[in-house]
């Protein structure tokens, strides 16, 4: 039986230095929280947005389980994901390395991702999330490492107590997720170590 | 284990010269229109094999592999794995896997293409083989009286 893969469509036009860019500027949005940047060149598989496209062909491959959640889980999705980043599909988000949440809702409570270890605090989850806006210079207050001070990003179309859940995250510290917010081409990050508040 | 139509000419196409491909797609004039879905890449493959009474599996070492992919703008996808580092050979393979399973053109191209490519390799291996043979050197072992 042949499973014809019609529906693929091309990864990366530049593969080693696509995801060079693209791993640059997820590592800027990281390192400086409430940064919002540009994740550019990649196409949307839908439902997934550019900017989480592009984090997906990038940072996943063959040893990190992804786990999407029933919005992400298009046939197109999966086909895409398993062709160009050959990356397990895992159904348990606790066995995630990495997931992706077309359906922001679907986003708490973060306990259900792998939160890692104190020996191994680097298993917790990579969460990508996508969301309905992204906007600087309001919404919540952000301090810690990486910020000069404080920075403000607005993050929409999330649950309303997303800070309460944050600010148990951080908690957990050296523990926890990390979050990638995703809108349209639009990125930004909050690691587990930035202190969040409304 | 039986080998499919599909693996059969897989494995003609990359066993077969860079030169014999490329003047098998020059001569399909006019030139197959297809986009690259994974631009060719060089990497490296463990290959395994099976050892021992029970066929324990082994990594038996790593072999260099460029692979490509491409689609038909009917959406059809080809696949090619060569060995070594010719991408563009692997191109060449991946074109014509998405060429050979069009059930139109397929079995046509089957003809003219694939079955003079494996009779070549056939006769390049019986070539071989007599080239081997001539060096063969009997022994045989003086048994001792005692």
């Amino acid at each position: 039986m042949q499973r014809r893969l019609h529906a693929v469509q091309p990864g990366l036009p530049d593969p080693a230095l696509d995801a060079q860019r693209i791993f640059r500027r997820v590592l800027e949005a990281m390192a400086r929280p409430g940064r919002i940047v540009t994740v550019d060149g990649v196409d949307t598989v839908a439902p997934l947005y550019p900017a989480s496209v592009g984090v997906a062909l990038t940072l996943l491959d063959h040893e990190t389980p992804l786990y999407l959640d029933d919005a992400a889980r298009t046939a197109a999705a999966k086909q895409h994901l398993r062709f160009h980043c050959g990356c397990p599909l895992v159904d348990d988000p606790d066995r995630a390395m990495f997931a992706i949440l077309a359906d922001a809702g679907a986003l708490l409570p973060l306990e259900r991702f792998s939160l890692g270890s104190d020996e191994y605090p680097d298993h917790g989850a990579t969460v990508i999330v996508q969301v309905t806006g992204l906007v600087g210079g309001e919404g919540l207050r952000l301090r810690g490492p990486g910020i000069d001070g404080e920075a403000r990003l607005g993050i929409h179309g999330v649950p309303d107590n997303l800070p309460l859940a944050l600010t148990a995250n951080h908690a957990r510290f050296p523990r926890g997720v990390d979050l990638l917010f995703c809108c349209g081409a639009e990125l930004a990050a909050l690691p587990r170590s930035t202190t969040v508040e409304e | 284990m039986e080998q499919s139509p599909r693996q059969r000419w897989l494995a003609v196409l990359a066993r077969s010269s860079t030169d014999d491909l490329k003047a098998a797609f020059v001569a399909l004039a006019p030139e197959p229109d297809y986009s690259l879905l994974r631009p060719p890449e060089t990497g490296l493959v463990m290959v395994r094999g099976r050892a021992g009474g029970d066929g324990a599996r082994f990594n038996l070492g790593e072999m260099t592999v460029s692979r490509c992919a491409i689609r038909l703008p009917d959406g059809t996808v080809g696949h090619g794995y060569v060995a070594g580092r010719d991408q563009q050979k692997a191109e060449l393979v991946a074109v014509f896997d998405a060429l050979l399973q069009d059930p139109a053109g397929g079995p046509g191209l089957l003809e003219t293409l694939i079955q003079p490519l494996a009779r070549r390799l056939a006769q390049r291996r019986e070539a071989e083989q007599a080239r081997t043979d001539a060096t063969r050197v009997d022994f045989f072992t003086l048994v001792r009286g005692d």
